[in-house]
């Protein structure tokens, strides 16, 4: 049971076009759940090192330490690691889970698919039913912010057919709009921009108006890569938010951070100064497809309440994916198909 | 967290000093305070254990035990470890007498290669090179026009041939341009990939074979988590980088990942990146970062920087001015703008230690528009209004206010807090302690701490 694009993104429609039929490069698309296999079994290649099956052979102090040392290496960080294998070993000891390896591999894939998933059985999707629908994207410099946009938009109009508009508020790094441009043409999206250096919240009033006025279903705004610690550009951010808030009512509908996963625990601090600049509905967990793990979407699930949507696994069309946290508990943990 | 580490490690060995020696169990707990946090800091697992064993090992010797604050020994042990594990001392580049000097950057993508090797262009500039820079990036939308954009900024040349090239021939075309046209430097800005990416390590590969940098620079985001470990060991392999540049210092992750790869890679880290602006970035200083992981503050970057810009002469000056209650508007304004000159204020505050554990300082973000303000108040006067601000009354106030572009409250605001500041002074210079309260309210608008919402 894997999740699809139309279980994450809640358009209001249904899809109209097959998922991965497109401009895609040549090679891109032949190879694309080959290589999401090859790339989530590469982060459960890791973590399966370390908990190869002779871990819980012997349940005894070093399972639990080592147990703790794979969690560490895949970024979960101290917090979530310690309550996790405490979790974990008070079950074991009080009988609830049988003291063998099998069964305390299942459990520990349940706890971690549960802190990722935050809701229940159900991912929380991208809610984007109302017309038009605006989603602002935020993040620290280098997330893959634009280009995760480029391939949301990609998605919203070829597979739902919605007319899909984009607002390049990242006025500050050179060429950035012409880059989001680039990606406006490949999704068939249209655009609005301005010259570099303008003020971000006076392009997203531009592209809202211009949005209201061709009809456009969704409204994707980009915006400049900040750090959390510079204080007057998260302002700015906020007053970007507020300027949508104003032009439609309950807008943005969705808020989302690039996160890199290759981030350590100062994920954390992004995700927490983002939330309270302008809230956050949601997480793009971007890079997985390296040798990080991104466990620090555990820490920002559990401590901030903020689930991951997406997931970015590769540099093609097709690699941002719909986030599974069973997939992502099983991969982090390392155990078959 | 890891700002209360001095505190918790003191707390963790407070009892110790009573039983007049140091066990085995107090070392332990010290060291699982010293784990978690480093941990924190996102330094690399095994990198922590290593750590943390040869710690211990040094705080079970006997000056650490019998000591009369073992606290404060523990820090001091740390600290001395760390900076040895950072590098000791920093190499610089290598350069070509008289010839060409290429510099090849590496790194994944959204490390910040390309601001780094404008920063780097930017900074031999200004120690007199003719620097070019090529744009090997033809995988990035865009790329090329960014680096084109930061590199005129930084004032060099920028060679490129297009999307449609092959990176390799770039690189090597632009370092037989740049020997052809008598450049000092050529700093060669490549893709980002992945470590694991085959092709694209290959291809980063051929380019080193191709035109033989004489360096090769791996830029290392530092806020990157227990990964920083395989991407420093395969790009090792791939390309045996000579250094690293660690960038997006300036926000507030630890940097761990720099202690990991330099512990791993044994390859020192030549600069640090910490900033916006083009010439925010310095040669890398391992004694002040192992301050940063545990939460020292920087305060030797402070003094330095504060060398560069304050002349002695003028301190000097300025303290006899302050106690004698001769200080003027003239001088105050000279003093803000010597301090402005340093970077934000909000910058500066980082460096302070203790700052990061005052939590009403923790969230500061100091107006800079405010400081334009006083600023504009204080130019709007005339010299005599500066040198005496007692005569700012009525029509003067207004004057002030319209020349300004402020409000008639603004400027008596200044005014009478600059009255108070002046008597703090004085009392400061002249040994006394200011009340709390006096200095609050003399201190409340200049820089004024704005919290921000929840």
């Amino acid at each position: 049971m894997t999740v699809e694009w139309s279980d994450i993104l809640d358009t209001g429609v249904a899809p109209t076009g097959p998922p991965d039929s497109g401009p895609v490069e040549e090679g891109e698309k032949k190879g694309a759940f080959r290589r999401l296999r090859e790339s989530l079994s590469r982060s459960r290649q890791a973590l399966a090192e370390e908990l190869t099956a002779s871990l819980f052979d012997r349940v005894d102090e070093e399972t639990w330490e080592r147990l703790e040392e794979a969690l560490i290496l895949a970024d979960a960080g101290p917090m979530v690691t310690a309550s996790v294998v405490e979790r974990l070993e008070m079950e074991v000891d009080s009988g609830s889970v049988a003291p063998e390896g099998d069964a305390i591999r299942e459990r520990l894939i349940e706890i971690l698919a549960e802190i990722a998933r935050l809701d229940g059985d159900s991912v929380r999707p991208i809610d984007l039913t109302a017309r038009p629908s605006v989603l602002l994207v935020t993040g620290v410099n280098g997330t893959g912010k634009t280009t995760s946009i480029g391939k949301i938009a990609w998605h919203l109009s070829n597979e739902f057919g919605l007319d899909v508009l984009l607002g390049a508020a990242d006025t500050y790094r050179a060429a950035a709009a012409e880059q989001l441009a680039e990606w406006a043409d490949r999704a068939g999206a249209g655009i609005v921009r301005s010259q570099e250096g303008a003020d971000p919240g006076s392009v997203a009033f531009d592209a809202i108006e211009a949005g209201k006025a061709r009809g456009s279903d969704v409204i994707i705004i980009d915006t400049a890569g900040r750090l959390q610690t510079q204080g007057s550009l998260m302002d700015e951010l906020g007053k970007v938010r507020r300027v949508i808030e104003k032009q439609i009512e309950g807008a943005p509908h969705e808020t989302l951070i690039s996160i890199d996963a290759t981030t350590g625990q100062n994920g954390l601090r992004q995700a927490k100064a983002f939330a309270e600049a302008v809230h956050l509905d949601g997480v793009i967990l971007t890079k997985l497809d390296g040798t990080a793990k991104g466990g620090i979407a555990l820490a920002i699930a559990s401590e901030l309440d903020i689930p991951v949507k997406l997931i970015g696994i590769g540099e093609g069309l097709e690699d941002l994916r719909p986030f599974d946290p069973d997939q992502f508990a099983r991969a982090l943990v390392g155990s078959g198909e | 967290m890891f700002d209360q580490l001095s505190e918790r490690l003191q707390s963790t060995l407070a009892g110790v000093r009573s039983k007049g020696r140091l066990g085995e169990e107090d070392v332990d707990r010290a060291m699982r305070e010293i784990r978690l946090a480093l941990l924190e800091a996102d330094v690399n697992f095994k990198v922590v254990k290593s750590f943390t064993a040869r710690v211990k090992e040094r705080c079970l010797e006997s000056e650490v035990l019998e000591s009369l604050d073992p606290g404060q020994q523990v820090i001091k042990v740390v600290n001395e470890e760390l900076t040895d594990l950072m590098g000791g001392s920093g190499r610089d580049l290598a350069f070509v007498d008289g010839g060409l000097t290429v510099i090849l950057m590496a790194g994944l993508q959204g490390s910040g290669k390309t601001t780094a090797s404008a920063k780097l262009a930017a900074l031999l500039g200004r120690d007199g090179r003719k620097v070019a820079l090529a744009a090997c990036d033809v995988y990035r939308p865009a790329a090329i026009e960014q680096l084109e954009t930061v590199g005129r900024r930084a004032g060099a040349t920028v060679y490129q041939k297009g999307t449609e090239a092959d990176p390799v021939e770039i690189a090597k075309w632009a370092v037989d341009l740049a020997r052809e046209e008598g450049r000092d430097v050529l700093i060669i800005d490549t893709a980002g990939r992945l470590h694991v990416d085959e092709g694209l390590m290959a291809e980063l590969s051929k380019i080193r074979k191709t035109v033989k940098p004489h360096n090769i620079l791996l830029v290392v985001d530092a806020m990157t988590g227990q990964d920083a470990v395989s991407v420093a060991e395969s790009f090792s392999e791939a390309v045996e980088f000579d250094g690293v540049v660690i960038s997006k210092l300036d926000g507030d992750a630890r940097g761990g990942a720099a202690l990991s790869v330099k512990a791993v890679t044994g390859k020192p880290i030549m600069f640090a990146s910490t900033g916006e602006k083009l010439d925010a970035f310095d040669r890398f200083h391992p004694d002040r970062m192992a301050g940063r992981i545990l939460g020292m503050g920087d305060v030797l970057s402070l003094i330095e920087k504060a060398e560069q810009q304050v002349d002695a002469d003028e301190a000097e000056e300025l303290q006899r001015k302050m106690a004698s209650e001769q200080f003027t508007l003239e001088d105050f304004l000279k003093q803000m703008r010597q301090v402005r000159k340093m970077g934000p204020i909000g910058n500066l505050l980082g460096m302070m230690p203790g700052m990061g554990a005052m939590k009403q300082l923790k969230d500061v973000d100091v107006d800079e528009g405010e400081l334009d303000r006083v600023e504009a108040i204080i130019l709007s006067m005339t010299r005599e209004e500066r040198l005496n601000p007692e005569i700012i009354k009525g029509s003067r106030r207004r004057r002030i206010a319209e020349g300004s572009g402020t409000r008639i409250q603004q400027v008596n605001n200044l005014v009478k807090q600059f009255g108070q500041m002046r008597k703090l002074m004085k009392q400061v210079a002249s040994g006394g302690m200011p009340d709390p309260s006096q200095l609050a309210k003399a201190t409340g608008r200049q820089a004024r701490p704005r919290i921000r919402r929840r």
